[in-house]
């Protein structure tokens, strides 16, 4: 998709304006976050869990070469093809030509992050095939033409009314009496229409929430079993996944599953979880005839050894959105692109390039929640300061900042200097803010734009200091202090 | 109070307090010689190079990273009243160092001794403090670098529950960001704005008539929005009421306002 990253800021104020939006986000804030610590207290090992799940995903990205050869070898010798694909046009490419080796009409799609990331829907259209949205979320966002607005809730950002509309535009069958007040309404409305996508679809398309080199299975995760009804009823199932998604072995994911649902919704675990391995075996009752997984590379393997090795640890939990108070401003469309929050302003650079997503590391107070709740401890803070650096570096960014930063930085380095142009500063500040602050001042507009700025209070502390100034302490409450 | 045991405190003022608020300054150096430090406050210290290094410019962030460690390294602690800094004094110091055999460990001894003011009373120095009144209804809030690289919770609470009065109530979200974030708010002023009034919102839900924290950053930025809105709520770093320095004006409030 085109991304909108570089008017970030425009989209932040649009988002600031949308009273839908702005409801759905505050619900945000009184749901998933309380959720997952109520369910991380559930589980007296949950910190434990996290360090193994971290030194899992560390691991694997040691010995990735190994792990992914491993992979593809169980998974051809359960019945399955591999293609590697090392870019998003390649994976397009490839799916297509599944589909139409499959005489493909109609796909039905589980939701999947990698599947926005090349946009396959748009291509599969442009080629006469309709993919068809199974994930509620996914489903509304499409009819919408939208892109998803958060990984795990792709429209957290639309009110039951606005779905009800969508739903009204796009169903033309539906009646005009018909009530769509309540969300199981909506539900059972969009059910009734992907039940029959579910059963006439040619392929089947999912994501994967794990790929496992011991047994070549990809894990699916879902509250909707969605993905149940994607990768079994049709003919041909094709996994798209990205190379990092790989864990070792079974034990691994359970491990991974452990911490996923908890951090992502506060579930102990989503209400289906689900192998597969390979197409349909002689004694199955059901299942695809067809079983490929399309391996993503595009630009993971330029991240491995670089600052940003350590995002590839990412399993798509939400956490860091779900607790970004940015995040929790803005929503997810703000940052123009599939992904979002802290995870999305340190993958987006790497993935349409650093000078079209140059605001996203920055559109962050560096608050840390978000390396707080990461399952997988990634330090996100500390990369977005890396994307900072870079930035820097490559003079991206206004010219003048980064000469209002260069003439601060010279006077840091010089400390007698500085001190004689604060002691002014400071005195000049002092004489016009006597009313204690100022309501507006031309040079700091960002800032008196939406608050106060105190004015300075008198002379610096140093020089009031090494003046023999000790403060006020002539308050008629003694204090006495001493050790315990 | 002084005698030979008695630890040698550099301070490290920080240029928010050094430009607008002298008075934690004064407060930080009352606190730390009546628990018994030799307090200096070394006339070479500027900032600690955090918006260089948010910025971006490491480079320069490295030069000024040498200079403070320089100027304070031979102190036996060195003390900053503020969470912000001190995590960049304590924990960016060593990431800038990284690999180099000269700087590193002095980066690394120099962390080692540094500390943020609150927590320095509390958790080295095991300040107990007495004979402090103040009747005020006081929300904390955490600043996120305080909280998150430097685990500040417990301390400034165990302080301030010291203060006979004093009624210390806790807003659901202190632990969430003020939308300060240095030049964060300038540049998104209208996040900033967003995250601003949340922490506005859940301060008056408090009751309390007075905020105090950690770091002047977060003050002023509350402040200044409290203020913005007319909510009259007076806002302090912590140092202030805990040193007993509350006579004069609160932050962004006129000197005649006291």
């Amino acid at each position: 998709m085109q991304s909108t990253s570089p008017n970030f800021t425009q989209n932040a104020k649009d988002a600031l304006q949308d009273d839908p939006l702005q409801a759905a986000l505050a619900k945000l804030t009184d749901g998933f976050p309380i959720q997952r610590l109520e369910a991380a207290a559930r589980l007296p090992e949950f910190e434990d869990l996290r360090d193994e799940a971290r030194d899992i995903k560390t691991h694997v990205l040691e010995n990735l070469d190994l792990y992914l050869e491993a992979y593809e070898k169980k998974v051809v010798e359960s019945g399955g093809h591999v293609h590697w694909c090392q870019t998003a046009e390649d994976a397009r490419e490839t799916i297509l030509k599944i589909c139409q080796n499959a005489n493909a009409k109609t796909v039905t799609k589980s939701k999947s992050m990698i599947s926005e990331e090349i946009a396959v829907n748009d291509f599969l259209e442009e080629n006469g095939i309709e993919p068809v949205e199974t994930d509620l979320g996914e489903y509304i966002i499409q009819l919408r033409d939208e892109p998803p607005s958060h990984i795990i809730a792709p429209a957290i950002h639309l009110s039951k009314e606005q779905v009800a509309d969508t739903f009204r535009d796009a169903h033309t069958d539906l009646e005009k009496d018909r009530p769509l007040d309540e969300p199981r309404a909506l539900l059972e409305e969009a059910r009734a229409k992907l039940r029959t996508k579910f059963l006439s679809a040619d392929v089947g398309l999912t994501g994967a929430n794990m790929l496992i080199a011991e047994t070549g299975t990809n894990v699916l995760v879902t509250n909707e079993g969605n993905a149940d009804l994607t990768n079994n009823l049709p003919r041909v199932h094709i996994v798209i996944a990205s190379i990092e998604k790989i864990v070792p072995t079974l034990e691994d994911a359970t491990t991974i599953l452990r911490v996923l649902a908890r951090s992502a919704t506060g579930q102990d675990i989503s209400v289906y979880t689900t192998f597969c391995t390979g197409p349909r075996q002689l004694n199955d009752l059901d299942g695809p005839e067809e079983y490929h997984v399309v391996l993503l590379d595009n630009g993971r393997t330029d991240m491995i050894g670089s600052e940003f090795h350590e995002m590839l640890r990412c399993i798509r939990c939400g956490a860091c959105l779900n607790h970004c108070p940015v995040y929790k401003s803005v929503g997810g469309h703000a940052y123009g692109w599939v992904y979002s929050g802290p995870m999305g302003a340190v993958l987006i650079p790497n993935l349409i390039g650093m000078e079209e997503a140059q605001h996203l590391p920055h559109a962050s107070t560096l608050c840390g929640k978000c390396e707080s709740v990461c399952p997988m401890r990634i330090p996100l803070p500390k990369m977005l300061r890396r994307w900072r650096e870079r930035q820097f570096k490559a003079e991206l960014g206004s010219t003048r900042a980064r000469w209002a930063l260069k003439s601060w930085v010279w006077l840091v380095k010089r400390p007698r200097i500085y001190r004689l142009a604060m002691n002014m500063s400071v005195a000049i500040l002092g004489q016009i803010g006597f009313r204690g602050r100022f309501k507006s001042l031309p040079f700091a507009k960002g800032w008196t734009s939406k608050r106060d700025l105190a004015a300075p209070t008198g002379d610096t502390f140093l020089s009031q200091y090494h003046n023999g100034a000790r403060g006020d302490q002539s308050g008629e409450l003694i204090r006495r202090g001493g050790r315990k | 109070m002084s005698n030979n045991t008695s630890p040698r405190v550099g301070l490290f003022a920080t240029c928010l307090v050094d430009l607008m608020r002298p008075v934690v300054g004064f407060a930080a150096v009352k606190l730390l010689e009546d628990a018994g430090c030799i307090v200096d406050v070394p006339v070479a210290q500027t900032c600690c190079g955090q918006p260089a290094y948010n910025a971006g410019d490491t480079s320069d962030t490295i030069d000024i990273a040498r200079q403070v460690i320089t100027s304070f390294e031979n102190y036996d602690y060195i003390v900053v009243p503020s969470g912000s800094c001190g995590g960049m004094l304590k924990h960016h110091y060593i990431e800038l160092f990284e690999g180099d055999s000269e700087w590193a460990p002095r980066a690394q001894a120099f962390a080692d001794k540094t500390h943020e003011l609150l927590s320095f009373l509390d958790d080295i120095m095991k300040v107990s403090l007495t004979g402090l009144k103040l009747d005020a209804t006081v929300a904390y809030h955490d600043s996120c670098s305080g909280l998150r690289e430097l685990e500040i919770k417990k301390q400034p609470r165990a302080l301030l529950n010291a203060v006979d009065g004093l009624n210390l109530v806790e807003g659901t979200e202190a632990e969430t960001c003020c939308g300060f974030g240095g030049l964060f708010c300038v540049k998104y002023p209208d996040i900033s704005e967003k995250m601003v009034d949340a922490k506005v919102d859940d301060i008056v839900a408090t009751g309390a008539d007075t905020l105090v924290a950690g770091d002047l950053g977060c003050l002023m930025n509350i402040a200044g929005r409290l203020q913005r809105r007319n909510i009259d709520i007076k806002v302090r770093h912590t140092a202030e009421i805990l040193a007993n320095m509350t006579h004069g004006p609160a932050i962004g409030d006129p000197m005649d306002d006291a």
